[in-house]
């Protein structure tokens, strides 16, 4: 178990720094100068020379690598090129906004996705079974801003019932919080739901075809009496992993949806910043969001040994 | 970013050019009323726009969204344009210019004060223009290289003595560098604007939206509303869907003219259509040996049916040039017929010059307008016999890298948005390599003469672009708003650099 957790930790800090210079390297050969973008078009070649000074970016790359790294450690994440603005509180302020709508839209896809799932798997030969299957396949092939788009016009625009954008933060006016969140968290849910949908069902699937279920129900347990006292803690564990890597996508998921439903979120400054080559801002938020990945991987692996404990000793 | 013709303007569809309302008196009385205190009482208003400010301080970052957020709303300048292109009085009541052209002389209002309760007086305005020059560091600050001294004569007469007689430096006045700024107010330009506007910025929230509030105190005639709040959007669908569901009242420049229909077939609103000075250019690398041959570049310019590729790439809403002039400047001539599209002369000149056959990179920024139009120019000049490879550059840090700095391009499209901007886009120093000392010898000349010779030259200098086919010029982007029925004070045309909230009204 320690050892698990040692090599766990060994992972996921290894994954952190090859990550930091992986991201530090795109930026340095993305085509275009933050200093000229940011001077304009007739800037003399000696005023872009002048701002690279002062952002830095005359320095050898090595340098401003380590000056960076050396900032994150202190969680200084530096001042931005073109706003002139502190970067670590203006991430901190997107990413709420940000988990705000993850966190929402993981409540409703594993809302959806486990009733659905289960239903599918223990009625798998059956009409309605087959039809919640199918409704699944149909959702998974739908991207979130395509769904966000319909919700949009079905719910905004046609009937009026919600606002098509816009976002308010909870401590200011809860209630329009709540109305701003719901069709955003819905398209990134139900996109969601609909692709975990299909593993919450083969891994019960999975589970019904076990020894343990067949002697529950010998015991004389109605079928998804079974299946909740005995099969669903099993089915969790693929289930967990899957979640995961869901995170990951629904956080690029927020990142489109964000822009569709008008959001201040991480997923727009990352944009403003790829088109104002705020090439620090970049580095900063990308390398939030791939700590956010990672911790979530490590967490979920943890999670793995807590739900099935053979995990414990089979290391 | 930019200069003489401003990029993040262009980014998002001349957002600059089609906002920037007409220029606005301060005094102006469509403002409802103007003589109690809040002609609107407390009435708010919001509208939609594309382009977020980076930074609130336009002396060191460029892009059109800043002043077009605070110029004339929250900085004021001496002098600013009116609808149809005039430079009318602003801080300055009159003014007078000397027999050699070189100093003017202006009379000063007595009673505008800045926001932070500091007078405006002539040492201000001295401070302004020095501090162009010192502390600026935007490319558009040279146009102030021009001025030789500023000085006060008393706290309400500066005149400005200028190194040679320049037309063009007075109508640069108008601009974003004429704004005139406290010097106790500069401390914090990016976070904190002090101005004599009759608005004060109120709060930023980035990402979001920017709000205003009417200033009380202002010299002149009050804004009708108490607060307005500049909301912004990065997609077209999201603005249009903000109208429709009375998130927003406005949309200052609209996006995708092709889904206009859905507001123009409901009584709820009223879409205004008018001009800009956005010209979307078909730029030539006039340094290609190709584009050496003037017959091939008439013949180019002779293959594009410009009213279909409206149509076609631009649902038909904008404006035929023919040159690089709006309508709304004083020089402005129709040359729509110097090269009229006729397919079997463009074929026989590309024949003559040897250029049929050959294959032009087209190499497009990834704007919408530039994408669509780029389809139809290739289809258009593939039937005359040329060859045409299109390559998409992302826009604004690959294309200005790629084709404006290095000018490594056979042709491109780009919607030029700054005022007056004939000169500085064809010249053998910009992206265009256009040198032509003919060209030079009206710009100069319309740049130290009177009025009159300005007018005269001008327009010979928009005649001989046209004539010697320097680029080809697809169509004038229009100025497009959608608003809620009941809004007043809406520009018909976008000429100025700022979007004047001062006149709206309910």
């Amino acid at each position: 178990m320690i050892l698990r957790l040692i090599e766990r930790t060994g992972v996921f800090l290894v994954s952190l720094a090859v990550s930091s210079v992986l991201v530090f390297a795109f930026m340095a050969v993305l085509p275009g100068d933050p200093a000229r973008v940011a001077l304009g078009v007739n800037a003399s070649d000696e005023a872009v020379a002048e701002l690279r000074r002062q952002f830095g970016l005359d320095r050898p790359l090595p340098t401003q690598y380590f000056d960076w790294l050396g900032g994150l450690l202190h969680g200084d994440l530096g001042t931005s090129y073109v706003s002139k603005v502190a970067i670590g509180p203006q991430v901190f302020d997107r990413l709420q906004v940000t988990l705000w709508l993850v966190v929402a839209g993981m409540v409703i896809a594993l809302v959806v996705a486990v009733p659905a799932g289960t239903v599918m798997a223990a009625r798998h030969r059956k009409i309605s079974g087959l039809a919640l299957s199918a409704v699944s396949q149909v959702g998974v092939a739908v991207p979130a801003f395509l769904a966000g788009i319909l919700l949009i016009v079905v719910f905004a625009v046609k009937l009026g019932w919600l606002p098509a954008n816009g976002w308010t933060p909870p401590a200011q006016d809860p209630g329009m919080f709540l109305k701003q969140l719901i069709l955003p968290a819905l398209s990134l849910g139900l996109v969601q739901g609909a692709v975990l949908t299909r593993y919450v069902r083969s891994a019960v699937l999975d589970v019904l075809r076990e020894d343990y279920l067949r002697t529950a129900r010998a015991k004389g347990l109605r079928p998804f009496q079974a299946l909740w006292r005995h099969g669903l803690r099993n089915a969790a564990v693929p289930v967990v992993t899957v979640l995961g890597l869901q995170l990951a996508t629904l956080l690029i998921g927020a990142v489109v949806v964000e822009r569709v439903f008008v959001i201040p979120g991480l997923g727009s400054l990352l944009l403003d910043g790829v088109s104002n080559r705020d090439l620090l801002l970049v580095q900063d938020v990308v390398m939030v969001l791939v700590l956010a990945v990672l911790l979530v991987n490590f967490i979920v692996d943890l999670l793995y040994v807590a739900l099935d404990p053979r995990l414990r000793t089979a290391s | 970013m930019k200069s003489s013709f401003r990029i993040r303007a262009v980014a998002f569809v001349a957002s600059a050019a089609v906002l920037a309302l007409t220029a606005c008196s301060a005094g102006s009385s469509t403002s409802g009323g103007g003589s109690g205190s809040s002609p609107g009482g407390d009435q708010k208003l919001s509208i939609g726009l594309v382009a977020e400010p980076a930074s609130l301080d336009f002396t060191t970052t460029d892009g059109a969204a800043i002043p077009q957020v605070l110029l004339g709303n929250v900085y004021e300048t001496l002098v600013e344009q009116d609808d149809s292109g005039k430079i009318v009085p602003s801080l300055a009541k009159s003014w007078t210019v000397s027999p050699d052209r070189k100093t003017y002389t202006f009379d000063l209002v007595d009673n505008a004060k800045f926001t932070n309760g500091k007078q405006f007086t002539a040492g201000d305005a001295v401070f302004s223009i020095n501090r162009v020059k010192s502390a600026w560091t935007i490319s558009l600050k040279a146009a102030m290289d021009v001025v030789a001294q500023a000085k006060a004569l008393s706290p309400t007469q500066l005149q400005v003595t200028l190194a040679k007689p320049s037309n063009d430096w007075l109508f640069r006045m108008t601009t974003r560098i004429g704004a005139m700024f406290s010097e106790s107010g500069v401390s914090a330009l990016a976070t904190d604007p002090v101005g004599t506007g009759p608005f004060k910025f109120s709060k930023w929230n980035r990402g979001d939206s920017i709000v205003m509030v009417r200033n009380d105190d202002y010299w002149g005639s009050k804004p009708y509303f108490q607060q307005i709040t500049l909301k912004y959007f990065k997609d077209a669908t999201a603005l249009n869907n903000a109208l429709l569901t009375s998130t927003i009242n406005v949309i200052g420049t609209v996006q995708a003219p092709e889904a206009l229909s859905q507001f123009t077939s409901n009584d709820k609103y009223q879409v205004i259509e008018g001009t800009t000075n956005g010209e979307v250019l078909l730029s030539f690398n006039n340094s290609r040996p190709v584009f050496k041959d003037i017959r091939t570049r008439q013949a180019i310019r002779m293959a594009i049916d410009h009213k279909a590729l409206l149509d076609t790439c631009w649902a038909g809403r904008g404006k035929l040039i023919g040159s690089m002039v709006p309508p709304t400047d004083p020089w402005y001539e129709d040359l729509t017929g110097v090269a009229p599209f006729d397919l079997a002369k463009a074929k026989s000149l590309l024949q003559a010059s040897g250029a049929a056959g050959k294959t032009l990179r087209l190499r497009l920024p990834t704007l919408p307008y530039a994408t669509s139009c780029g389809q139809v120019v290739k289809s258009m000049l593939e039937q005359a016999g040329l060859k045409v490879q299109i390559d998409q550059l992302e826009f604004p840090a690959a294309w200005l890298t790629t084709v404006f700095k290095n000018a490594d391009y056979d042709m491109s499209i780009i919607a030029h948005v700054e005022p007056r901007d004939l000169g500085a886009v064809f010249n053998a120093k910009y992206y265009t390599r256009y040198d032509d000392p003919t060209l030079q010898g009206y710009l100069a000349a319309a740049d130290a003469g009177d009025e009159a010779a300005q007018v005269d030259n001008m327009k010979k200098a928009a005649r001989r672009l046209s004539e010697q086919a320097a680029g080809d010029w697809l169509f004038l982007i229009p100025n497009l708003i959608v608003a809620e029925k009941n809004i007043k004070g809406l520009p018909t045309n976008a000429i100025t650099e700022n979007f004047d909230l001062s006149k709206l009204a309910r």
